[in-house]
């Protein structure tokens, strides 16, 4: 084998590994799974209630810790275990119950002020979510039921004790 | 052309024995917000206040449903909670307490359609209460309005009436087979059909013979008689105009889209009482058969009437009687209580005793057999959707059409392993909704999440230019001015 033949054949692999390195360099940093499309869809799985039983301050923040593989599927109690094999079959993985250090799985729930006692202090309303609360400082308040996502943030504000959470009609 | 369907054994002669009869108005009547179709009417009148005979008691002017009259004359007891025959069971309803006198809110006068524009008419027939008397109670003036939208040629009458135990629209047309040929005229005025077919199942001879005299009389050739094979389900209206034309609507689609319009020969029947003497729909006939009542007989009784009423009008229970059952033996639903009120969309009150039902038997697995894609009018594979049915998988059931069954019973009826399927693709389809209004739901708290956050961020960002501004000018204060920072 001549010494130019050799020289052709290392010539012709280091072209090709230099092409091909830099084909996926590009590719790694250009083409990267679309983490934002990833957390629309695990987000359009979660129930929105924003009640944060996840630790997290919302849905979308939970979505994002999900996709950046922070956390597992099993901390969202409103969704039930329907959310989970919902996410489960998304991502991949195997579904499992509902972990019960978030909170247990209900049937669904609304707030009501009880507008007796409500004394028009407006705490609540900073509280809800979904701004599902109206009233203003020394007016009764009231919760729109079809708003509201039970989530129960406003419960522990209240200084009367006036919101409960009941059964959905 | 029906395809696929079943020939069952006719049980109409029962009721038919005996004349329509007039029912004596209730003591109180119930009358539903909710008549049946699907969409609540929001209630124009409220306990204490005084109505009379044709009092709209629902508030005029909502399109998408039709008004509802006071069907006796008296005074409001009670709006409230109460059981009615609707799938959710429970609804808000006006009592109604008759104090006898019969007195009528408004006197009657005909109503000149010819001379009216057709969404007159259209509005007129919303604001008599007219509602699909075949057992939808879909408002009437939503389908004309529909109809005329696409501008439909033909409007086809449904008489065909194929559940074996139902004769209300069989009476009807026997004695009222006039009313059925001036409505059909009125709705292809408010329509624009051209032409109208009142299609009847041959098993009914006499309400044929009635209809042609009566076509006779009026001498219209738009309009034709069409006796069809009994074969059930003739009279579901996909199956009904298939039957008819020879036309398939297609599965996404409502009749109009195809240019066709289908009206129950109840509602045409209704339509006519309100063009002839002015007459909103307060009152229907229904069957009340069975062997558990003494005497079955096709009743023209007032909406709201209680069901335990409309049973002694026909000598009581006799026997055992097992079950009420809302409709027929087919499409019916079970009652829980004869307390509840009849309302528009109720054609039949089944009675069924001893030998009226078939027992259904123990249920065993599914054997593939495919009778039941053979039975089905709706042209879906019931076995299939069986499947999808055991797992609960709403992907598979929307691939095997669940949309598309009719919740005919004939799958049922033929299945050798006494598989309840239709109620099990009922039961889905109830499932299948409510994921719809959930993830509605979801995506509305969402929406306003994120408004939420997007105004809070907003008043932060306000704040903290509000707090630089304060400090610069509290900075500006302080430096020597130069003139130039005056406020």
């Amino acid at each position: 084998m001549s010494e130019a033949t050799v020289l052709a054949a290392i010539g012709v692999a280091a072209t090709l590994a230099a092409t091909l390195g830099a084909a996926l360099g590009w590719a790694a940093t250009r083409l990267r799974p679309n983490e934002d499309r990833l957390v629309e869809s695990i987000n359009a799985l979660l129930p929105q209630t924003q009640c944060g039983q996840c630790r997290y301050p919302g849905c979308r923040p939970y979505a994002q810790a999900i996709a950046r593989g922070e956390v597992d599927i099993d901390r969202c109690p409103p969704g039930g275990d329907a959310t989970v094999r919902a996410l489960a079959s998304l991502l991949g993985r195997e579904p499992k119950p509902v972990d019960p250090q978030f909170g247990t799985v209900t049937s669904p729930v609304v707030a009501v002020i009880d507008e007796e006692l409500c004394i028009g202090c407006g705490l609540c309303l900073p509280a809800c979510p979904v701004d599902a609360i109206v009233g203003a400082p020394r007016f009764m308040h009231t919760v729109l039921e079809a708003q509201c996502t039970g989530c129960t943030l406003c419960v522990p504000p209240c200084p009367v004790d006036c919101i409960a959470m009941r059964p959905k009609p | 052309m029906i395809t696929a369907g079943l020939r069952l054994d006719s049980h109409k002669a029962l009721a038919m024995q005996r004349p329509l009869q007039l029912a004596a108005a209730p003591a109180a009547a119930v009358v539903s917000l909710d008549q049946g179709g699907g969409t609540t009417a929001s209630p124009a009148v409220h306990p204490g206040m005084r109505v009379r005979i044709g009092t709209a008691i629902s508030r005029r002017g909502d399109a998408t449903t039709a008004t509802l009259h006071s069907p006796v004359a008296g005074i409001v007891r009670d709006i409230g909670l109460r059981d009615i025959p609707t799938p959710s069971g429970r609804g808000l309803c006006i009592v109604i307490e008759n104090d006898g006198s019969d007195a009528r809110d408004v006197p009657l006068a005909p109503v000149s359609w010819e001379s009216l524009s057709a969404a007159d008419l259209i509005d007129g027939i919303r604001e008599a209460g007219i509602v699909g008397l075949g057992g939808a109670a879909f408002p009437t003036s939503l389908k004309l309005l529909a109809a005329r939208e696409h501008s439909v040629e033909h409007l086809v009458l449904n008489g065909a009436e194929c559940e074996p135990w139902i004769s209300c629209d069989d009476a009807l047309m026997r004695e009222r087979a006039g009313d059925v040929v001036l409505g059909a005229q009125v709705m292809m005025h408010a329509s624009g059909a051209r032409r109208a077919t009142i299609a009847v199942e041959d098993d009914k001879p006499e309400a044929i013979a009635a209809l042609q005299t009566a076509l006779t009389a009026v001498s219209d050739d738009r309009i034709a008689l069409l006796a069809l094979p009994a074969l059930y389900p003739a009279g579901a209206e996909r199956q009904l105009l298939a039957a008819v034309t020879g036309r398939e609507v297609p599965y996404d689609k409502l009749p109009p889209a195809i240019g066709l319009v289908c009206q129950n020969v109840g509602t045409a029947a209704a339509v006519a009482s309100w063009v002839r003497t002015g007459q909103p729909c307060m009152s229907r006939i229904v069957t009340v058969t069975g062997s558990g009542v003494n005497r079955p007989a096709n009743l023209e009784a007032r909406i709201g009437t209680p069901l335990s009423v409309l049973v002694a009008e026909c000598g009581g229970y006799c026997g055992q009687p097992r079950r009420l059952i809302a409709g027929g033996s087919m499409t019916g639903r079970a009652l829980t209580s004869d307390a509840m009120p009849l309302s528009k969309a109720m054609n039949c009150v089944l009675v069924a005793a001893g030998t009226d039902l078939v027992p259904r038997g123990r249920e065993m697995p599914c054997i593939r057999c495919g009778d039941c894609a053979t039975a089905c009018p709706a042209g879906l594979l019931p076995q299939q959707l069986h499947r999808a049915a055991l797992s609960d998988d709403a992907e598979l059931f929307e691939r095997h059409g669940l949309a598309d069954c009719i919740e005919c019973g004939c799958c049922d009826y033929v299945c050798p392993s006494q598989i309840p399927l239709t109620s099990r693709f009922r039961a889905a389809r109830g499932r299948a909704k409510a994921r719809r209004e959930e993830m509605q739901r979801a995506a509305d708290a969402r929406q306003r999440f994120e408004q939420r956050e997007r105004r809070l961020a907003a008043q932060a960002e306000a704040e903290r230019r509000a707090f630089d501004e304060a400090r610069r000018r509290a900075r500006g204060a302080g430096a020597p001015s130069d003139g130039t920072d005056a406020i």
